[in-house]
């Protein structure tokens, strides 16, 4: 109950922070939110399921790209760098995206379906552990490595940036900045008690069966495959959500996001607010990239140090992240309130 | 395209398989051994490549020829060192938790590539090849094999025959495969498990360092080189099957030589696209590897 009154209360403070806030600052949170999102996405698939995903980098980005596609076709009848390439007109494939309402459901099915397309032989073949997390690395390198190579469709290294207006509302006004900041946090709250609905079904306790001894419930006749391909689908899905709301945010969707080293990142976060608790994924995201931009603004050399002290410390010392030293805290007080309770009685 | 084409393509491959070969050794025998997943491993690379690059700057002047031959010894020492190091102080911790492992590895990989950044400058550096590797040999109109490609071959073989003598042949290497097969046997039956655990890794990380001291023959070489080798190193793994000899070099042979003839015969990019779905297609026919190490354990 407790928990629940805490929940309500950051949810109702993260919605008043427009009040005190500075513009740049609330864009950075914004941006900080959609991460948030990814985050609870791979504590969904790593923290529950047990399944280390490296290449969420990927899903927020095909989402993002959807949505920059959008965007772009807003802001210019043929994109620059497409006439910088030589084409002439818009390809067909990007046509469509220049209604909002098939950019936006393309941001959550291109990835969930690209998920599927991975997760099915992958996980019908039995490949699981470290290897699934080897070959989701293998794919945010290769797919970067793609869309950089197809400059004259997807903007090559600079990505698609640029942008103008969205639905008719105009980027570069504060008042838009501030309505994309409270969707933001809204689809923060509903995803994350979707999740949280989601994990105290019979599913979610399939899914935690899963993490904790998958051969177990093969045995007592569960198709595991399709459990792991669902939940690997659906997380992408969430991860493609939260690129759409990145984009107009931060203006720019390049090859960057979708690489190796964010997409490592985005597990870092989770792992540092606690895996298997979704409040842990979105307090990870939020303490690691706010130390982000302080430390990187201040002290650029520094920063890759921290980040890699960051890695270690955390699996070496908070394995339970910082959720769970404060469930430790919490309980140790509580028994020796017990303690002290008990003593009284005697 | 001519035949001339597709075979210098090949060469090339199997000069790239020379290199994933050694890099892949390390990861899979540590892998195997300690179920330690080691991302930082590309970084060892990358020492054994600036240990090339600081050695040609103390002999220069002096002998353009030789150093290079010491250089290979001195990058598996100092590669092999550090990796020692890095075993007592880190790595022991993460025996058995793969997931664990991958982070904390992607971590120290970070900070060791921001050393590098900061010791030798973000720049990339040049190792010049000496005068004896220069050239190659012409076996016909259009198709040269360039001696240093040669040469790189030559290291892998040399280096797989020792780890081959060393793991099949000697008595340190029958305690490594034991305690790969099983660890609380082998440790019943008197074998420091520890020892073995630090002289493992140790090895597996001077042969990344040799071949970081071949790498500095084909290019130019900075703080990230062993971020380009390291995810095909982990392919050939998988391909290959964890800890054992003739799965990474199987996996080796493939991974080396599909990248560049898929590269040359669409573009870079969608050939990388193309080995990658390869790798899945294989992967369902066999899951584990080509040569899986067959218990009866069920995880």
């Amino acid at each position: 109950m407790k928990r629940n009154w805490s929940y309500i209360i950051a949810a109702i403070a993260l919605l008043l922070l427009p009040l005190v806030l500075s513009d740049f600052r609330l864009n950075l949170l914004g941006k900080f939110l959609t991460f948030a999102i990814v985050a609870v996405a791979i504590d969904l698939i790593w923290g529950y399921t047990g399944i280390l995903s490296l290449g969420h980098g990927v899903f927020f980005s095909l989402g993002a790209y959807c949505m920059g596609m959008y965007l772009k076709l807003q802001a210019e009848e043929l994109p620059d760098f497409m006439m910088w390439s030589g084409l002439e007109e818009v390809p067909w494939f990007w046509k469509p995206f220049q209604h909002f309402w098939f950019a936006l459901p393309m941001a959550i099915i291109i990835p969930a379906v690209f998920a599927m397309l991975i997760g099915i032989p992958t996980f019908r073949a039995g490949i699981r552990g470290v290897y699934f997390s080897i070959l989701t690395q293998a794919l945010a390198l290769v797919v970067s490595i793609f869309f950089i190579g197809q400059q004259p469709y997807t903007g090559g290294t600079n990505g698609i940036t640029n942008f103008q207006d969205i639905l008719g509302y105009s980027l570069s006004e504060a008042s838009t900045m501030r309505g994309l900041y409270i969707i933001t946090v809204v689809v923060l709250i509903i995803i994350f008690l979707l999740s949280r609905w989601l994990v105290s079904t019979k599913t979610g306790r399939v899914l935690i069966a899963i993490r904790d001894g998958e051969n177990r419930l093969k045995f007592l006749g569960y198709n595991t495959s399709v459990f792991k391909v669902g939940v690997f689908a659906l997380s992408a899905a969430i991860a493609g959500l939260a690129g759409a709301l990145f984009v107009p945010q931060v203006g720019i969707i390049s090859p960057s996001m979708m690489g190796i080293l964010p997409s490592v990142e985005m597990a870092i976060w989770v792992a540092v607010g606690g895996r298997g608790t979704l409040s842990g994924a979105v307090i990870g995201t939020l303490v690691v990239n706010f130390a982000k931009s302080y430390l990187s603004e201040t002290f650029p050399d520094v920063w890759l140090y921290f980040l890699g002290a960051l890695f270690i410390g955390v699996v070496l010392f908070f394995p339970q992240g910082i959720v769970g030293v404060f469930e430790k805290i919490s309980k140790r007080r509580k028994a020796q309130h017990c303690l002290v309770a008990g003593e009284e009685q005697v | 395209m001519s035949i001339e084409i597709i075979l210098s393509q090949v060469f090339n491959g199997l000069s790239l398989s020379s290199i994933l070969l050694l890099i892949g050794l390390g990861l899979s025998i540590t892998f195997g051994i300690m179920g330690v997943i080691n991302f930082a491993h590309g970084e060892f690379l990358m020492i054994g490549a600036y240990t090339a690059y600081v050695l040609q700057k103390v002999f220069i002047g002096h002998d353009s020829g030789t150093y290079f031959l010491f250089s290979l010894p001195l990058a598996f020492l100092v590669a092999g060192g550090i990796g020692f190091v890095m075993e007592k102080s880190l790595i022991r911790f993460l025996y058995g938790r793969p997931y664990e492992s991958i982070l904390a590895t992607w971590g120290l990989s970070l900070i060791l590539q921001q050393l590098a950044r900061n010791i030798f400058g973000a720049n990339n550096v040049e190792v010049t090849a000496p005068e004896w590797l220069r050239g190659g040999i012409t076996l016909m109109k259009g198709l040269q094999l360039p001696y240093n490609r040669l040469f790189i071959m030559a290291i892998a073989v040399l280096c797989v025959a020792g780890m081959y003598i060393y793991l099949y042949k000697s008595t340190g290497g029958r305690r490594m495969r034991a305690v790969m097969q099983n660890r609380d046997m082998s440790a019943c039956m008197g074998i420091k498990t520890r020892s073995v655990d630090s002289l493992t890794f140790a090895i597996g990380c001077g042969l990344a360092g040799v071949a970081g001291s071949a790498v500095s023959l084909l290019g130019s070489i900075g703080p990230s080189t062993g971020q380009n080798y390291i995810i095909d190193a982990f392919m050939v793994v998988v391909l290959g099957g964890v800890g054992n000899l003739a799965g990474t070099i199987a996996g080796a042979i493939m991974i080396g030589i599909a990248s560049p003839v898929f590269e040359f015969i669409t573009t870079s990019s969608m050939g990388k696209v193309i080995v990658f779905a390869l790798v899945i297609i294989f992967l369902q026919w066999k899951p584990s590897g080509l040569f899986a190490l067959k218990t009866r354990t069920l995880d």
